[in-house]
């Protein structure tokens, strides 16, 4: 506080206590004091939480922990799991295989290497394709746009774990998928290292995070006034020039955001490698945490894999703001040049036209009907001949199962009971979450907006931003490792299995998102409103009441519906939460059924996907779309 | 009755000091207009009077009773100081009727409902927009949606009333309406009003007093008359008046008795109690000085007149406008303005008469920019001056 020329008055206790009671007798502030409570307990202790039990000795891995630490008693501090993966004995090779015989390559390295590897291959295709089709639906007179924009977002709201089941539909081999695959079944050959590993889980990945950059640059160019480029054609550039000179270099911000999110979102996706990687032994950084989070000896070293995780998606984006840093502020150039006018494509319309519509069967088509049909097989692989269709899936009971590899009833047999237990935890869990994300998202829009540049605004903006650091995995991760133990002598007690700790992590993961949402609605409702309220004599939470709730009414509805959404498809984030029967969810019903009984797994993702359809149909009659729930 | 002392008020943002020392009483039934360029601290002194901002140092009473005391952190809620405010944007509130977007105050104040009705619809009548109390705010024009804006701040019975640029978003014709309409509600209600505009016009065909911003620091507080007729420096006379007032560099004399000012148009001694001594005068020395000249003090002559004044001028350029002609001038070297009433016609170039009124001129030292010689009002002043 230097303010040149002004001294602060002295502390009288007057001034104290007007001080004081100006504070206290602010609800706001003491809103404010509540969320920043809030968010540190949710996020801050839980990271180092989970950097604490790296060191800590737990019941299920005394054993092992004493053969290093002798004394070691559970509780103590030791640094069993550091050295288990960065002790010297990992670093020799068995055998001569060199790097490639040592522990630390298979417990790290060669995970953290496929992660990357995926990251990269994911990225460069994706971004590329991505950008291309913005700048087609936006700039271009590309045929058929009102059809084409309203399907171009679809591949992205089917699940990318659904995109794995459907790849497995077609590729799954018998050895490592227990069935045939469309293929197989033909009697095709289905070669190891098409099916299964890099190549699978790249193309899947590619078709589910092209979106990041089709949204960010598509936004980006609709800012772009298109008097700017139509001023390059006067002083006389042709189009690649202006493509080139101009509007490149003004999406460049978003393109590189999009880059950087991509990377950092494949490299920690957690469903896709698990079913195209897995079985084959191709293992990522997020399957082998898993893999060490499995067992209780290890589940420390899964900790440590999770920090790893964190650390990467932390450095991209640390990277990310350094690169584009001022740049950035391109991004909101003019919202003036609603009025553009599209560059004829001339002679390259249909070619593109073409590239378009082969992703989108690629993408879409083809995913969607490989599940629809094979949920309606009797025996996978075995054509579509009228002899092997049945509903059974669906609604079959067991006694009357058409082929002996049913081990279950069918989806909506009165008997199945796991089927209703997990419907009714999606709906619960789903509905739950995405109330209590909603809501507080709104409180943190109310902030951040309210407090735009003021310390406790800044501070609420970047806490909240922190789960947006992590992937799934590793967040979930960290709950797993807070809640795994009792707290506070007992008052908050283990939560490890329950419903509860996957209701927690589901309502927290989302506050990034939910907070956006919020102050993107709160952005818009200026505070001369509220000051005028205020001058008519209406205290803080006659102004929420009587002004902000009505107003934003619309806005949470559409942020509560994209939650809802992305908590009922969500997979990765409670995979390694869900250790009984008593907690599963649709998603992760599909998940497991797709190893025993693909036809029940593949309905479940029919019915995820349609409940996403439809759902953002209603929220887009709200204002929401699935562009603003990344 | 409502008599406002604001003193020594200080606003920082941050490190930006944005009101500097301000001092302002605002007398009951005053209309008072904080006048002043974008950025200059008009709006936040009246959001500090309003209660929406605090500032970090100073005073502010109401009928003698503190309301802000930033040494003692003591600042009274906005709706306790029995005061409303308009908006520049009129922050309507979109989801509530016109009757509604009136009542809101009311109903807060746990008003009778017979009684709420009758007091929006006193409101609304006053505002002459009672046939729009059903419709919504995006379901109004920009001059209705202003109407509503005044009515809801109106309804509470304020002792003063705030308005904020409340006609900047109006076109030309629906501004002089509305001007009209604020200054009988002032004569009517009697209600004390401060106004905050950077429109000139604006602030003096309605303002009882002036108060003059310049970043962030109050340089003249004066009726409009006195605003008009003596600005306190250079600047402050550039701003007042449209189109602009002239300014002759001039050399002056001053001799502990009358000043004595030569420049191109002739010398003039101006008498004592004409003279504005506190200000810095130096003495028994030849310095730099402006002559203040505003365009209405010009008369033009295409035959001598045989006025002591007179000086020999050429037309440089002519520019008639119907009501008015502006004319451009030249003598010796320096060129000024002159404004005429009616369609006049000039040639280019051609030998004309102009007759000055140096009673009626102010005087400026360049060097401080500030007033030394006050001009006399025009119905004060003789035609030989």
């Amino acid at each position: 506080m230097a303010k040149k020329g002004w001294k602060r008055p002295p502390m009288t206790w007057k001034r104290f206590k007007n001080l004081f009671l100006n504070v206290v007798g602010n609800p706001f502030n003491v809103i404010v004091a509540i969320t920043l409570i809030i968010l540190f307990i949710f996020i801050i202790i839980p990271l180092l939480t989970m950097i604490q039990n790296t060191f800590v000795t737990t019941r299920g891995a005394l054993r092992e922990v004493r053969k290093v630490y002798p004394d070691a008693q559970v509780g103590s501090y030791t640094l069993y799991s550091w050295r288990y993966l960065f002790g010297a004995e990992n670093f020799v090779s068995s055998g001569d295989m060199g790097l490639k015989g040592t522990l630390i390559y298979v417990n790290l390295l060669e995970p953290l290497f496929h992660s990357l590897t995926i990251g990269f291959f994911v990225t460069i295709i994706s971004v590329p394709l991505g950008a291309l089709m913005a700048w087609l639906m936006v700039r271009t007179d590309i045929p058929c746009k009102g059809l084409l924009s309203s399907l171009i977002l679809i591949p992205y709201m089917i699940p990318s774990w659904c995109k794995a089941l459907s790849w497995l539909t077609v590729f799954r081999t018998p050895e490592y998928g227990g069935f045939n695959g469309l293929l197989t079944g033909m009697g095709i050959g289905v070669p190891d290292w098409l099916a299964y590993g890099p190549i699978a889980i790249i193309v899947v990945m590619t078709m589910h995070y092209y979106a990041f950059s089709y949204i960010m640059v598509s936004g980006a160019l609709r800012s772009i006034n298109s008097e700017l480029e139509e001023m390059g054609e006067i002083q006389g550039a042709n189009k690649a020039q202006i493509l080139k000179n101009i509007t490149l270099p003004l999406v460049l911000p978003s393109i590189l955001s999009a880059t950087i999110m991509t990377i950092s979102k494949s490299i920690g996706t957690y469903g896709v490698a698990a079913r195209l990687g897995e079985p084959a032994g191709y293992h990522v950084l997020a399957t082998k945490m898993k893999w060490f989070l499995g067992r209780s000896s290890t589940e420390a070293v899964g900790y440590i894999l999770s920090i790893v995780m964190i650390a990467l998606a932390a450095g991209t984006i640390f990277i990310n703001q350094r690169l584009i840093g001022k740049r950035k502020s391109y991004a909101t150039i003019g919202g003036k040049g609603t009025r553009s006018n599209p560059i004829p494509l001339g002679g390259a319309k249909w070619p593109m036209l073409t590239l378009l519509v082969i992703f989108l069967v690629v993408a879409m088509f083809m995913p969607l009907f490989f599940l629809v049909m094979e949920s309606f097989q009797i025996i996978p692989g075995n054509g579509y001949g009228a002899d092997n269709l049945t509903l059974y899936a669906w609604i079959g009971q067991l006694e009357n199962a058409p082929n002996t590899a049913f081990d279950r009833d069918g989806l909506f047999s009165p008997h199945n009971e796991l089927f209703w237990r997990s419907l009714w935890n999606t709906v619960k869990l789903s509905l739950i979450a995405s109330v209590i994300t909603a809501v507080f998202g709104q409180f943190f829009g109310y902030i951040t907006t309210r407090g735009r540049g003021k310390w406790y605004g800044n501070a609420v903006e970047q806490l909240i931003f922190i789960p947006y650091l992590m992937s799934g995995v590793a967040f979930s991760a960290i709950y797993y490792a807070m809640f795994s133990q009792p707290h506070l002598w007992g008052l908050i007690p283990s939560l490890t299995g329950t419903f509860m700790l996957i209701l927690l992590v589901s309502i927290v993961k989302h506050f990034p998102f939910a907070s956006r949402s919020g102050s993107s609605n709160m952005m818009q409702i200026s505070t001369e409103l509220e000051e005028a309220a205020t001058i008519n004599g209406a205290g803080f939470w006659r102004r929420i009441g009587s002004i902000i709730i009505p107003l934003a009414r619309h806005g949470f509805l559409s942020g509560f519906l994209l939650s809802f959404i992305s908590i009922a498809k969500e997979l990765d984030l409670i995979a390694i939460l869900i250790t009984s029967e008593e907690n599963y969810t649709l998603s992760f019903l599909s998940f497991t059924y797709s190893e025993t009984m693909p036809q029940a797994g593949d309905a479940i993702c029919i019915i995820i996907i349609a409940f996403i359809l439809i759902t953002n149909k209603i929220a887009d009659k709200f204002g929401g779309n699935v562009s603003k729930s990344m | 009755m409502s008599k406002i002392v604001l003193s020594h008020i200080d606003k920082f943002y941050g490190d930006n000091h944005v009101l500097r020392d301000i001092n302002l009483t605002i007398e009951d039934g005053d209309f008072m207009t904080l006048l002043g360029p974008s950025g200059c601290g008009k709006t936040t002194t009246l959001r500090v009077v309003s209660g929406l901002e605090k500032p970090q140092h100073g005073t502010m009473t109401i009928d003698d009773r503190p309301v802000i005391d930033a040494d003692a952190a003591f600042y009274e809620a906005p709706s306790k100081r029995g005061l409303n405010l308009v908006f520049q944007s009129y922050a309507l509130w979109p989801h509530m009727t016109v009757f509604q977007n009136v009542a809101f105050g009311l109903k807060i104040k746990k008003m009778k409902k017979a009684e709420i009705e009758e007091t929006v619809m006193g409101a609304l009548r006053t505002m002459r927009i009672e046939e729009y109390r059903d419709r919504y705010p995006n379901e109004l024009s920009g001059g209705q949606q202003q109407r509503v804006a005044i009515a809801r701040a109106i309804a509470s019975s304020p002792k003063l009333l705030l308005l904020d640029e409340p006609l900047s978003n109006l076109d030309a014709r629906l501004r002089i309406d509305m001007r009209a309409e604020l200054k009988r509600l002032h004569k009517e209600t009697g209600t004390t009003i401060i106004y905050v505009t950077h429109d000139q016009v604006e602030a003096l065909t309605m303002s009882t007093k002036i108060a003059l911003f310049k970043e962030g620091e109050i340089s003249q507080i004066d009726t409009p008359l006195g605003l008009y007729t003596n600005p306190i420096d250079l600047q402050a006379a550039d701003f007042i008046g449209n189109p602009r007032i002239n300014f002759i560099d001039a050399k002056g004399v001053y001799n502990g008795d009358t000043l004595t000012v030569t420049s191109e148009f002739g010398t003039y001694v101006f008498p004592h109690e004409t003279l504005k001594l506190d200000e810095e005068i130096p003495e028994g020395e030849e310095f730099e000085c402006v002559l203040g000249l505003r365009p209405e003090m010009v008369d033009i002559y295409t035959q001598d007149p045989n006025h002591k004044n007179t000086v020999a001028a050429k037309i440089y350029a002519n520019q008639p406008a119907g009501s008015e002609t502006l004319v451009t001038l030249t003598v010796g070297n320096t060129e000024f303005l002159a404004i005429q009433v009616g369609l006049v016609e000039y040639d280019m170039n051609q030998d004309v008469f102009v007759v000055l009124h140096p009673g009626r001129m102010n005087v400026y030292n360049k060097s401080t920019g500030r007033l030394i010689k006050y001009a006399k009002t025009k119905h004060k002043a003789g035609i030989d001056d």
